[in-house]
């Protein structure tokens, strides 16, 4: 990358620049007019100075009047000009500044994929991110102006100097007589607010870093108390920061003194000097006003190139010293990432390394001269004792690391220089703890598909033009312009023809690594649009009506699911599930909050309900004081059983003392409200209050049919009704499917009518449906909503649906229990009889299966055969047999 | 059933005799009514006990498994307690509870248990008389089967 901040942009946007260097020396004249315009109209047009009226231009007399309009009207037109000339070069610079700064964003974020990999021990993604985020930000501006600038207000100052000059030479020397001092003092200081802005960025890093890391260590925090440290470490990063801008705004407002100082020096001159020669009878008045006038003219140009030249410098500083972070050494070429070899070889034969060595960041060596051979048709454990060099062999097998020297051939590719399109389709890698991006199950699932836009995606009328817009942007600033939108799936790859096969394969992965059960719950509780899956949605009300029969057919579970029926009270339900009959979509209704709902309080009201609402608040208001009372506040009943909160509870109590049960339709609002909200969480087979008699429940069935009658058309989608012949979009596949409410009060009935559930999606072969549905689960920033047992299966998955030649384990299973790493263990193996599987282990007794073993030791390869043959005449693999 | 008439229930249980009527209402509140099909087990022989049932209607077998198949060893009823021991003490069940009849439970939990325990030492002392009672009856038939022993030789 380019070192200096001009060459970048001299190289990037060359014809940009000369563009806006041309535009702004054309808008010279008409801003010269722009100035002149009014002393002619105040001259010449008002005080007919110098000038005898009718006067005559291309053949059309003017009278004074007329001569006023055609001067003003000309003024007016050198505005708009003025005002396009300026509205096009902003605009234009502002393009420039944008697309040069996506480009060197891109570029760096580049760099970053093509960094070594020890690079990232060093630099946190505290540091990285804001460099790329926002340390470049001000570049952009500053790009856009870069030449333009300079050019056009030092053109100004030169006009206005030579304008000074015809008027009388003394005088323009007098009023740049101090510029060059300025020009000599300001850089100096500039130089120095230039260090201590270099110093502020990099604390500034270090101060995101720590931001960074007490995120990331907050469990730590907690645990060791140590919020105070943290608190001190802050705070001490941020008085350095502190520090440094003062220092900073010292220097920069003794840059604006002198510049203020300086430029007030010209009238002292001119009203000294210039006074002087008016009474000697050298200078006219005139002329001095004149030369006063222009000098002050002056100011705003000189201004401008000052600010400039700090702005410059600012952003100087900041390309460099971003620039710098990303160069570090060993980076490999971008071409590595780019070659899209015509045919992706099969790796087979032998992998042969020789003389391998590599040394760690302190130059202390990690493998020293490690030679092998092995077959690529054979499983291979790697083991060894801690610090033998195991885990760093499989980051260079899997070409994760650089070695320092050394040759790496597969068959006959070699492997040090092979690009990445060969290497990380051919060649798969897990550690032991595998990274899960914030996106969808089956997204990460296949994230080792997706090399190239392979299917391109096609595109008509609007969208073509949009997409058009797209490509020529992003060729503009070398960005890439491959469609997010393609298809990715590299099918070839995986071994299958189309994405439905891919979806069967990934079923048979998912089983491989024992995690079809965790996606199938997950699908289980997962919604779908049934608009985009209507095949699924049907299978799904199929299921319904299936399990409807089931439990029909089998008096043991009649009784212990309720299902939703629309003109029968759901006793397993509250009030509000009662009265909806739906799932809330949105805020609009939330079932707890039914009562402060005005559409709600509407239909109660209409249904007659109003007083039995109340009555029924009061009764549980009652009860409730007479159970909780006695309970300390923070106790847990509270949160589990209660209906009113500790912190309500006195308020309650005084509710019920000081109002007449008889008395509750005459209640303050709030009152009225607080009673109102009781009856909605009441589910009455759960409290057994008894406060809801069968006549309230009818007339709740009655208001329920009213609620969605006249549910007005700005509510229609606030809420999604339960209807038993449809798909319910806002409630998830198991709650559609069961349609019902689990009965309380029956012993195991969730796992009976799971149970029931089970066989219902066995007979109808619903699994994989659902588990396609579960691919389709968000699994939230690096996966936080999956368990780390589930992101590290997920992540072995990745690596083998694409199907490598080679599939390299670093110690990927041992963060599992003893019997999910051995059923792991085996499917593995079995996957990959007669393909190449590289394992490095910690135990040397789970190498019985293998084909082939390798023992490391000091960074080399003591011995190596199959594991029969060690276990008869190796010494280092009895030794490491005894240890485990 | 509503929680009145859980209440009463709950009242006729020795246990809970000498215990006022509005905290009875809040084991009753905080507590899971559960209904068991004839031959559901209540709990296993040898798994974490978590809770103790109460029994509000129907008949249970008490089922313990020995090497010569399971026994059953009692069948218990309404206003009966099972499961306590397991809650008492953390050893595994001791034996199987199975539902003989549908059977009517009031589960009440480890931490429930223990705080009306604390609260109420007219409790903990009636659970005292309970279990007192329990190993006299079972000293007793300790004494008769040695004696049948004895006899036998």
């Amino acid at each position: 990358m380019e070192h200096n901040i001009y060459k970048y942009i001299l190289r990037y946007s060359k014809k940009q620049q000369v563009i806006l260097t041309i535009m702004s020396i054309l808008s010279f004249p008409a801003l010269y007019y722009y100035l002149e315009l009014p002393k002619i109209i105040i001259n010449q047009a008002i005080q007919a100075n110098d000038i005898a009226f009718p006067v005559e231009y291309a053949g059309v007399e003017f009278d004074q009047i007329a001569f006023l309009y055609l001067t003003v009207g000309l003024f007016l037109l050198m505005v708009i000009v003025n005002q396009l000339f300026k509205y096009m070069i902003n605009v234009y610079q502002g393009i420039t500044g944008e697309r040069m700064l996506r480009r060197l964003r891109y570029e760096l974020y580049c760099r970053i994929l093509r960094f070594p990999m020890p690079t990232f021990k060093k630099k946190s993604p505290g540091e990285i991110i804001p460099m790329i985020t926002s340390e470049v930000e001000p570049l952009g501006g500053f790009i856009g102006e870069a030449f333009a600038l300079p050019i056009f207000q030092g053109g100004y100052l030169l006009v206005i100097v030579g304008f000074l000059v015809v008027q009388n030479w003394i005088m323009a020397v007098a009023a740049i007589a101090l510029y060059p001092l300025q020009a000599y003092f300001i850089p100096i200081l500039q130089k120095k607010v230039n260090l201590l802005g270099k110093t502020r960025v990099r604390l500034v890093r270090v101060l995101s870093d720590q931001l960074g890391e007490a995120v990331s260590g907050v469990e730590e925090v907690h645990a060791h108390d140590a919020s105070s440290n943290m608190r001190a470490h802050f705070s001490n990063q941020l008085d350095k920061i502190y520090t440094v801008r003062y220092r900073i705004y010292l220097l920069k407002f003794v840059i604006k003194f002198l510049n203020n100082f300086i430029q007030q020096l010209g009238p002292f001159f001119f009203y000294g000097i210039g006074g002087t020669m008016v009474i000697n009878g050298t200078l006219e008045v005139g002329t001095l006003v004149a030369a006063i006038g222009a000098h002050k003219e002056m100011a705003a140009p000189w201004k401008e190139l000052l600010a400039y030249y700090q702005r410059r410098e600012d952003a100087r500083i900041k390309y460099e010293q971003v620039i710098e972070q990303f160069e570090p050494a060993g980076m490999r070429d971008a071409d590595n990432q780019l070659i899209e070899p015509e045919e992706i070889p099969h790796l087979e034969g032998e992998l042969v390394a020789s003389n391998i060595e590599l040394s760690d960041d302190t130059g202390s060596k990690i493998l020293e001269g490690l030679s092998t051979r092995f077959k690529l048709d054979e499983r291979i454990a790697i083991i060894g004792p801690a610090g033998s060099g195991r885990e760093s062999l499989t980051h260079v097998l899997a070409r994760l690391i650089d070695p320092d020297r050394g040759r790496l051939m597969a068959g006959n590719v070699n492997m040090i220089t092979a690009p990445e399109a060969i290497v990380g389709r051919k060649i798969s890698y897990v550690g032991q703890h595998g990274y899960v991006f914030n996106t969808t199950l089956g997204e990460n699932l296949f994230f080792g598909l997706k090399h190239r836009p392979l299917h391109e995606k096609s595109y008509a009328g609007d969208e073509e033009l949009e997409r058009n817009t797209y490509i020529k942007n992003a060729e503009l600033t070398g960005n890439s312009s491959d469609d997010i939108e393609a298809n990715w799936h590299d099918y070839k790859l995986a071994g299958v023809a189309d994405e439905d096969e891919l979806n069967a394969r990934a079923l048979d992965i998912l089983e491989m690594v024992d995690l079809s059960e965790d996606v199938y719950r997950l699908g289980l509780r997962s919604t779908i649009n049934p608009e985009e899956a209507p095949e699924t949605a049907e299978l799904v009300l199929a299921a319904r009506r299936r399990v409807f029969e089931k439990i029909e057919n089998n008096p043991s579970l009649k009784n212990m699911i309720e299902a939703f029926e629309r003109n029968h009270y759901n006793t397993n339900a509250s009030v509000a599930e009662n009265l909806l009959f739906g799932t809330p979509v949105g805020e609009e209704f939330d079932l707890d909050r039914m009562a402060e709902n005005e559409y709600v309080q509407k239909i109660i009201e209409e249904a007659g309900l109003t007083e039995t609402f109340l009555k029924m608040g009061y009764q549980v208001a009652t009860l409730m004081i007479e159970l909780f009372a006695d309970l300390p506040p923070d106790h847990e009943f509270f949160q589990l059983y209660g209906f009113i909160s500790s912190d309500d509870l006195p308020e309650y109590q005084a509710m019920i003392s000081r109002i007449d049960s008889e008395r509750l339709d005459n209640l303050r609002e709030e009152d009225r409200l607080r009673f109102m909200s009781l009856p909605f969480k009441v589910i009455p087979s759960r409290h057994r209050l008894g406060v809801l008699t069968d006549d309230i429940e009818e007339k709740i069935v009655a208001a329920r049919h009213r609620f969605a009658e006249e549910l007005p058309p700005h509510l229609k989608d606030s809420v999604a009704f339960f209807d038993a012949d449809a798909y319910n979009a806002a409630t998830n596949l198991q709650d559609n499917i069961l349609f019902g409410k689990i009965a309380f009060g029956f012993a195991q009935a969730t796992e009976k009518i799971g149970a029931a559930l089970a066989e219902v999606v066995e007979e109808m072969s619903l699994r994989s449906t659902i588990i396609a549905v579960g691919l389709n689960f968000t699994v939230g920033t690096a996966g936080a909503r999956l368990n780390a047992t589930q992101r590290q299966k997920l992540c072995i998955a990745r690596a083998i649906i694409k199907n490598p030649d080679v599939l390299i384990l670093n110690q990927t299973t041992s963060g599992f229990d003893t019997a999910t790493q051995a059923r792991l263990m085996k499917s593995i193996l079995n996957e990959f009889k007669g393909r190449c599987l590289i394992w490095s282990l910690d135990h040397a007794e789970k190498t019985a299966d293998f084909d082939h073993v390798l023992i490391m030791r000091g960074g080399r390869i003591v011995e190596q055969g199959s594991p029969q043959k060690l276990k008869e005449n190796s010494a280092p693999y009895k030794e490491l047999l005894a240890a485990s | 059933m509503s929680l009145k008439e859980e209440v009463e229930i709950l009242r006729q249980i020795p246990l809970f005799a000498k215990i006022e009527p509005s905290k009875i209402k809040l084991l009753a509140f905080t507590s899971e009514r559960l209904t068991f099909q004839p031959d559901d087990l209540v709990c296993e022989q040898g798994d974490n006990g978590d809770a103790a049932y109460f029994i509000m209607a129907g008949e249970a077998d008490v089922i313990v498994e020995t090497p010569s198949g399971p026994l059953t060893v009692a069948t218990l009823g309404k206003n009966d307690v099972v499961g306590e021991i397991a809650i008492l003490i953390d050893v595994p069940r001791t034996a199987t509870i199975k539902a003989k009849t549908e059977l009517t439970t009031l589960k009440i939990t480890k931490d429930v248990f223990f705080r009306m325990v604390t609260e109420f030492p007219e409790m903990a002392v009636e659970m005292m008389r309970v279990l007192a009672e329990r190993l006299v009856r079972t000293t007793d038939d300790l004494q008769k089967a040695k004696e049948m022993i004895r006899s036998d030789d």
